[in-house]
């Protein structure tokens, strides 16, 4: 499973990024954590709120923090 | 908001046994008032227009704006641009999303423009700190700069000065396009309202806290000798300082707040509120790599003649 972040890395996108990592580690997935900065790349996603969550390419939230309990979900 | 009068006062007094009328007293007394005023205000009208921008969300903002015609789409692009803020890093995928669904640059301007200078915060800090006229005039002319400005730009067919990778960035459209329930709105509401508090915190807490230490000690009537209506050159001082500093709403409006108590003309203080929030030198640093630096350029100057037009007329009608 792929997990990216997407933000240029604002205290929102590593916060996002926190709660990822302990979504991941509550549902003992196994999942790789990627941060995508490049502007250019993040619209190509069709994004236009950062931070936004993918997971394996599917834009998961956009502009907001889902917290750690509804990123679990998601995975 | 008699309850936290009385609560400021009894913290001050009662707790702290200061001496009343001391400038440090009286300081800490209009901390305490205003802090808790505005973080009162300041969570209930983050959780409303957190509800509320559940339904309008950029993308449908972006589709309403694609291809209007400059005058009606400025307004319109101003007007969206009120319930939805975003922060310095959303501005690059924001511009970008706009351009290449086809909503033209000045529009595009007009909405940039406007988000940051009206949204939910800067109508709290000024509905709890210098009241409804000045909020609405705040408002006002925040809005018809966000137009104004939008509009020239886009008249001078400036695209050439957009970035090609801009038009060249493929984007895939994997948003997900779910109805959400009422339960996950009110849900989003409160986490944005929460994160938002959050956010803001630090700077209301450093504006108030310097807006009580001028209120306190700064003598009475100062700025009225170097940025009364007497002096022809304090707005466009106000707006060459204005600009290129960076802030937000939060941390301006009450030191602001306290340079008009102090004697600082309202047309001044209020193009100084708004050239802080309107843009900043990292701001243009960070649209630099979406826009040449002519566009920068004259956006800026655009924006300087604006304040400063607006500054004189206001200082000019309200004496």
């Amino acid at each position: 499973m792929k997990i990216e972040i997407l933000g240029s890395g604002c205290a929102n996108c590593r916060r996002l990024e926190e709660n990822a990592r302990k979504a991941v580690e509550k549902t003992g997935k196994k999942a790789e954590i990627v941060k995508v900065t490049d502007f250019a790349q993040i619209a190509s996603y069709g994004v236009m709120r950062t931070p936004a969550l993918v997971i394996d390419g599917k834009i998961k939230s956009e502009g907001r923090i889902p917290d750690v309990d509804e990123i679990a979900k998601m995975l | 908001m008699g309850v936290l009068e009385d609560f400021a006062g009894w913290v001050v007094y009662d707790i702290l046994h200061m001496t009343q009328g001391e400038p440090l007293t009286e300081a800490l007394n209009f901390f305490i008032y205003d802090t808790l005023k505005i973080f009162i205000l300041l969570l209930v009208i983050t959780f409303v227009v957190g509800v509320i921008r559940t339904f309008i969300t950029p993308k449908k903002i972006r589709d309403f704006l694609a291809h209007r015609k400059y005058g009606t789409g400025n307004a319109l692009a101003a007007l969206m641009g009120i319930p939805t803020p975003f922060c310095t890093c959303s501005v690059i995928p924001l511009f970008i999303g706009f351009i290449q669904a086809g909503v033209p640059l000045g529009i595009t301007f007009s909405f940039l423009i406007s988000s940051p200078v009206i949204n939910e915060v800067a109508v709290v800090m000024l509905l709890g700190l210098v009241g409804w006229e000045i909020t609405a005039l705040y408002i006002g002319i925040g809005f018809v700069i966000a137009v104004v400005t939008g509009y020239v730009l886009g008249k001078l067919g400036l695209e050439d000065q957009i970035e090609d990778f801009v038009y060249e960035v493929k984007s895939k459209n994997t948003s997900k396009n779910e109805e959400m329930t009422w339960k996950e709105r009110i849900k989003i509401g409160w986490e944005e309202s929460r994160i938002i508090t959050q956010q803001v915190a630090p700077y209301i807490i450093i504006g108030i806290a310097v807006g009580g230490l001028i209120h306190g000690y700064v003598p009475e009537d100062f700025f009225l000798h170097y940025a009364g209506p007497g002096n022809p050159f304090a707005v466009p001082v106000a707006v060459l300082i204005g600009i290129p500093l960076y802030s937000n709403a939060a941390g301006t409006i009450p030191i602001v707040q306290a340079l008009m108590a102090k004697g600082m003309a309202v047309g001044t203080a209020l193009v100084l509120m708004m050239s802080i929030t309107a843009l900043s030198f990292p701001q243009l640093l960070i649209l630099r790599k979406v826009v040449k630096t002519r566009l920068l350029a004259i956006l800026v100057a655009i924006l300087a003649i604006s304040f400063i037009i607006t500054g004189y007329v206001f200082n000019f009608l309200i004496r």
